[in-house]
Order: structure tokens, then C-alpha cells, then sequence
């Protein structure tokens, strides 16, 4: 699945415009605790999550995932925002809930990777 | 010791959560420019970015001491912290200290001191209360 494809599942809004919304997205994990992402390793991976603050892009950061989608309509701040362009990582925003956006990518054939 | 080893220094202020995750995010960069294998770098951003949330969270900061050998990359992460009474418990995964409002930064899972043994190959910690904690992790890079 690309990243273009998750933004059309989750009808999200793109927030970082430079990213490359063609590179694949390989495993999917959704949580609001950052150990618990660091937990689990995974290629390409995208991270959804309604914690909006700068750790979940060093997080991503860490993990080498390709893409960031903040629920519940969290609008992140250009402190995030910059941090992400300066790593690649695509963010976009959805008003789905965890649960929702996380089913509608799971339906669509992304699933959770090792762990 | 080895005598052609890179060695590097970073502080993590203890006053600032936002700043934590610097010194990995710089580490990560260099050893890249390295050329390390990927997965030796991702267990020491990983393990260095716990340990340095953790320097943050519970000690008001501390340092970080990183040494590259051409096997390895050796990381010492020291605080004069309130220490940690009973280390085998802290290493439970889910048992945490941490107050609320660090639970709501995402962190404070009881993961910290778990993630970094588990990305480590070779993993001590040291802790006196009212003294501080020195945390030494290296990771095999051949």
C-alpha cells in the first residue's frame, strides 16, 4: 500500500506537501504510548496515533517509519511538521477515530508486521 | 579500548521533554553517514532514545558518553538522578514510576528500561538512591 493510498482509505489531509507519496507502506501500528511503538519493529511502517507532540515524530524517527497519521482531526504544530520534512516522513491529519482508521487500513490488506 | 574509536559527548537537559531524542536523532545520522548495517543502527537509535527519555523523565538529565569501534558502538548514559531502589523491578516490563503528565507525553509505559535491554547486546545498570544511575549498553555492529 503508498502512502497516497492510505491518505484516499482515511480520507486524511497531507501536511507535509514535499513528501513522497508513492513509497510503500509495509506494517501499520496504532498507539498513543511511544514504548509501546518502540517495542515493536517493523520496515516501512506506518504510525497512527492521536498523541500530538514532537516525540511521535523522533519515534517514527527511530523506527524508520515512512509516515505519520494523526486521528481524531490533531492538527500538529510547525515544530512537528518541520521535524518530519526534515526526516521524509509523510504526516496527515484524519477526523477517523484510532479504531476506525486502523480497521479501514487493516480491510484494505495493511497489517500490524512482527510483534 | 580501542585507540581509533570515535568518542562523543551529548547532554540531556532535564527541563525541556521536547528536546529529548536530540542525541539519538544526531547519533542516528552519523552512523549512517557511517555506514553501518541498518538494524545495528536501529537498536542503538532505539535504546539510546529510551535511555535518553529516561535521563529526561526521572533524573533531570544527565550525559551521554557514546564510543564506535569497528565492532561496535559502546554508549554510557549517567545522571546524578534520585536512583532506583529496586533495579530488578524497574526492569519489569510495565512498572513505572512515571507521573501522569509524562504518561499523557506517551511515555511512562514501563517500556523504557525493558526496550533498551531488549536492543541491546550487552546491557548494565548501576543505581544508588540519592547518588544517580549509570546505564551502559553496546551494540555488535559486525
Amino acid at each position: 500500500m503508498t502512502i497516497s493510498q492510505i491518505i484516499e482509505i482515511l480520507n486524511a489531509e497531507l501536511l507535509t506537501p514535499d513528501a513522497d507519496c508513492t513509497r510503500e507502506v509495509h506494517a501499520a501500528c496504532g498507539s498513543d504510548m511511544m514504548s509501546d511503538v518502540l517495542a515493536y519493529v517493523k520496515d516501512q511502517a506506518v504510525l497512527l496515533t492521536g498523541l500530538n507532540n514532537p516525540q511521535v515524530v523522533r519515534t517514527a524517527d527511530m523506527m524508520d517509519m515512512v509516515c505519520i497519521v494523526f486521528v481524531r482531526g490533531k492538527q500538529p504544530d510547525d515544530m512537528i511538521l518541520r521535524l518530519a520534512n526534515a526526516r521524509g516522513i509523510a504526516v496527515m491529519t484524519t477526523d477517523m477515530t484510532m479504531f476506525t482508521a486502523c480497521g479501514l487500513l487493516y480491510e484494505q490488506g495493511l497489517r500490524g508486521g512482527v510483534g | 579500548m580501542a585507540d581509533d574509536a570515535i568518542r562523543l559527548h551529548y547532554t540531556v537537559p532535564g527541563d525541556d521533554f521536547t528536546r529529548a531524542g536530540e542525541a539519538s536523532a544526531d547519533l542516528k545520522s552519523r552512523l549512517k553517514k557511517l555506514g553501518l548495517p541498518p538494524t545495528a543502527i536501529r537498536k542503538v537509535s532505539i535504546a539510546l532514545y529510551e535511555g535518553e527519555i529516561n535521563l529526561a523523565i526521572h533524573a533531570h538529565g544527565g550525559d551521554i558518553d557514546v564510543e564506535i569501534t569497528d565492532d561496535e558502538v559502546r554508549m554510557t548514559l549517567s545522571d546524578d538522578g534520585p536512583g532506583i531502589p529496586d533495579i530488578s523491578l524497574a526492569m519489569s516490563e510495565g512498572w513505572s514510576t512515571a507521573p501522569d503528565e509524562v504518561r499523557s507525553l506517551g511515555f511512562g509505559a514501563g517500556m523504557g528500561l525493558p526496550n533498551m535491554k531488549k536492543y541491546s547486546d550487552e546491557f548494565d545498570i548501576q543505581s544508588a538512591v540519592g547518588v544517580g544511575t549509570t546505564v551502559k549498553m553496546a551494540v555488535r555492529t559486525t
